[in-house]
This record gives C-alpha cells, sequence and structure tokens, in this order.
C-alpha cells in the first residue's frame, strides 16, 4: 500500500534556510503537511501536542539536541515508534553508531540532495 | 657566625657610639652573606641559580608580552574576526533567503508552463534548494572557528590578567574541563557534537548507509 502524501511531518533544524529547503523538497514530492520546530524541546512539545506520522531532526541542537529528543522520543509509550530521520553533518562513525543505538530510522548526512532525501522517506515509510 | 657578628657590633659601638660608618655596615652584611653561602649546599646553589634565570626569563617574556599588546589581542583583534565572521554568517542567510524566494518563485511558474518545460524548471529549483543547503554547512563551520576565538580570547584575557601585576591574579590560564566519556566508555552527548568535518575527513552518504546497514 503506498504511503499517504498527506501524513503530518515535523522537521526540526535551528536554521531557518534548512527548515525551508527540507519543506520545499518534501513539497516537491507531494507531502504537504510539514510543520517546524527549530529546538529539540519545542518539537517534543508539538510531538505531544499533535499526531505526526514523521520527524526529520537535525542533531546539532541547543538547548535539547536532536539526539536527546530521538531518545525522549523513544521512551515515550505514545510516541517510541514514531519514524525518525537524522539529517545531520554529523558524519563521524561513532555518531551514527549513537543514533543507531537511540533507536533512529534513517541518517542522512549534510549536505544532501533531493534523491537522498526520497530514497530515505522511502526506507523508513514505504514507497509513494 | 651569631656570637662574631655581635661582637664585632660591640667593637663598633665603643669605638664609634650609635653612629656607625656605612662602609664597617657594608663590612658586617658581606661578613653574613660570606657565612650564608658557606651554609649552603652545592646542589642549594645550583637552585638558586636556575631559580634565578627562570625568574630573568619570565621577566624577559613579561616584557616581551607586553610588547606585543596582548589587550589588542583580546579587544580589537579577536573582537573583529568573531564580529566579521558573525557578519558574513547573517550576509549568507539573507542571500539565501532571497535566492530561495527567488527559487520558490520559478516553482510556481513551473505549474504553469507546458509539462516538459514545466519539469526543467522544476529540476533547476532542486539544484538551487540542494545548493542552498551550503548556508547550514558554513554556518556550522563559522560557528566553530567563532567558538575556537572565543576560547583563545578567554586564554589571552588569563595571560593579560596574570601579567597585569594586580595581586592575586591568576597565575594560571585555566583549561576547559574536557567533556567527560559516558561510564561505558562511549562518547559523551557533548563529544558527539563535532560539526561538519572537513571534506578529506568526512564520510560520504555511502559510507554513512554502508554503516547504518551493518549495524543490529
Amino acid at each position: 500500500m503506498a504511503v499517504d502524501v498527506n501524513i503530518p511531518i515535523l522537521i526540526v533544524d535551528d536554521y531557518k534556510t534548512m527548515l525551508r529547503i527540507i519543506r520545499n523538497l518534501l513539497k516537491q514530492l507531494n507531502f504537504n503537511n510539514v510543520d517546524e520546530a527549530t529546538d529539540g524541546s519545542e518539537a517534543l512539545r508539538q510531538l505531544r501536542e499533535q499526531q505526526f506520522g514523521l520527524v526529520i531532526s537535525d542533531w546539532n541542537l541547543e538547548p535539547m539536541t536532536g539526539l536527546q529528543l530521538l531518545r525522549e522520543v523513544r521512551s515515550d509509550i505514545k510516541l517510541k515508534d514514531m519514524p525518525f530521520i537524522m539529517v545531520t553533518a554529523e558524519s563521524k562513525t561513532e555518531n551514527v553508531i549513537a543514533a543507531k543505538e537511540a533507536g533512529v530510522s534513517n541518517y542522512i548526512v549534510k549536505p544532501f540532495n533531493a534523491e537522498t532525501l526520497k530514497q530515505k522517506l522511502v526506507a523508513v515509510l514505504g514507497a509513494f | 657566625m651569631r656570637n662574631q657578628v655581635s661582637q664585632r657590633i660591640e667593637e663598633l659601638r665603643t669605638e664609634h657610639g650609635n653612629m656607625v660608618p656605612i662602609e664597617d655596615i657594608g663590612e658586617i652584611v658581606d661578613g653574613i652573606m660570606r657565612s650564608l653561602s658557606g651554609d649552603l649546599t652545592g646542589g642549594d646553589l645550583k637552585l638558586y641559580r636556575e631559580i634565578e634565570s627562570l625568574a630573568a626569563y619570565i621577566e624577559g617574556a613579561k616584557a616581551e608580552i607586553a610588547a606585543i599588546r596582548p589587550q589588542d589581542i583580546r579587544d580589537e583583534h579577536i573582537q573583529t574576526a568573531t564580529d566579521e565572521l558573525d557578519a558574513i554568517v547573517s550576509h549568507t542567510e539573507e542571500a539565501t533567503g532571497v535566492i530561495l524566494d527567488a527559487a520558490e518563485k520559478l516553482e510556481a511558474v513551473a505549474d504553469r508552463v507546458e509539462p516538459v518545460s514545466g519539469e526543467e524548471i522544476r529540476s533547476a529549483v532542486t539544484n538551487v534548494y540542494e545548493a542552498c543547503n551550503f548556508q547550514d554547512i558554513t554556518g556550522q563551520r563559522i560557528t566553530r572557528i567563532v567558538r575556537a576565538l572565543k576560547d583563545i580570547e578567554s586564554k589571552v584575557s588569563a595571560i593579560v590578567t596574570t601579567f597585569s601585576g594586580v595581586p592575586g591574579a591568576v597565575s594560571k590560564v585555566e583549561k576547559p574541563a574536557p567533556a567527560p566519556s559516558s561510564a561505558n566508555g562511549k562518547p559523551s552527548d557533548k563529544e558527539l557534537l563535532n560539526g561538519p568535518q572537513l571534506p578529506t575527513a568526512a564520510q560520504s552518504q555511502e559510507d554513512i548507509d554502508a554503516l547504518f546497514n551493518s549495524l543490529k
């Protein structure tokens, strides 16, 4: 079954430019139901208040990092199964291992292109 | 030695009363110094000379540091550099915003033209979006440089304080505590925040995918 492109997506990044780029690339893929947060705490609050089907988050956020957000999501009974893609400039092996251990669904390294974003969405959500 | 000195002082008092000539005082002090030297071992004297040369070295270093005016480095050079870098981040963010505005307008036009041309426009717009990734990456790199400069600034401040002669001044440059590793030997969350790697050291998306898929 194809993925519903109306799935609500939360994108989290402290750079407004990055939020805009990801939003536009998602729009090109027909995902138009997108909300934004600029740090982990704000994202967590939104996740607990609204229904989302996917989180796409940066790692390097303050005060709550993307990794901490991921751990909070995975430890929350209502959110623990939420698909979570990390989009980050952190490309060290230990980062990938830490994210995987924390339960990340997939990992995109910045700078990335539209095709990579599409591939990871398919890998996490299924074909659309 | 103390007895000898007391005896000599008594002789001088008898001879001159309480008004002793300067030369005679010099003679007594010289005697005391000679006796002190006699009490020192060879090792003590060597240590004394080393401390003396160290003191001279420190004095020289202070003079050299004063000559390069470290307070200028702190108050002007580093401050100017961080301000300039902050301005670069601000300008690139602003410019990227303008580029994205234009790209979004083009994308809207793509919906109104014939499908083939529209697809070409959309493809070009996608390339613009991808290229605008640079603002995030350069922003993170510049933020790291600004942090490094602020670190240098605090060290220069400590040096300025140390050599300012203020009593009780900080006598050493404080080193920031390293981020503690977690108990299980894995890197701490702080140690995982490194920002973008240099192109020669960075792993590609393919490397990341291979690693990611190899992990259970």
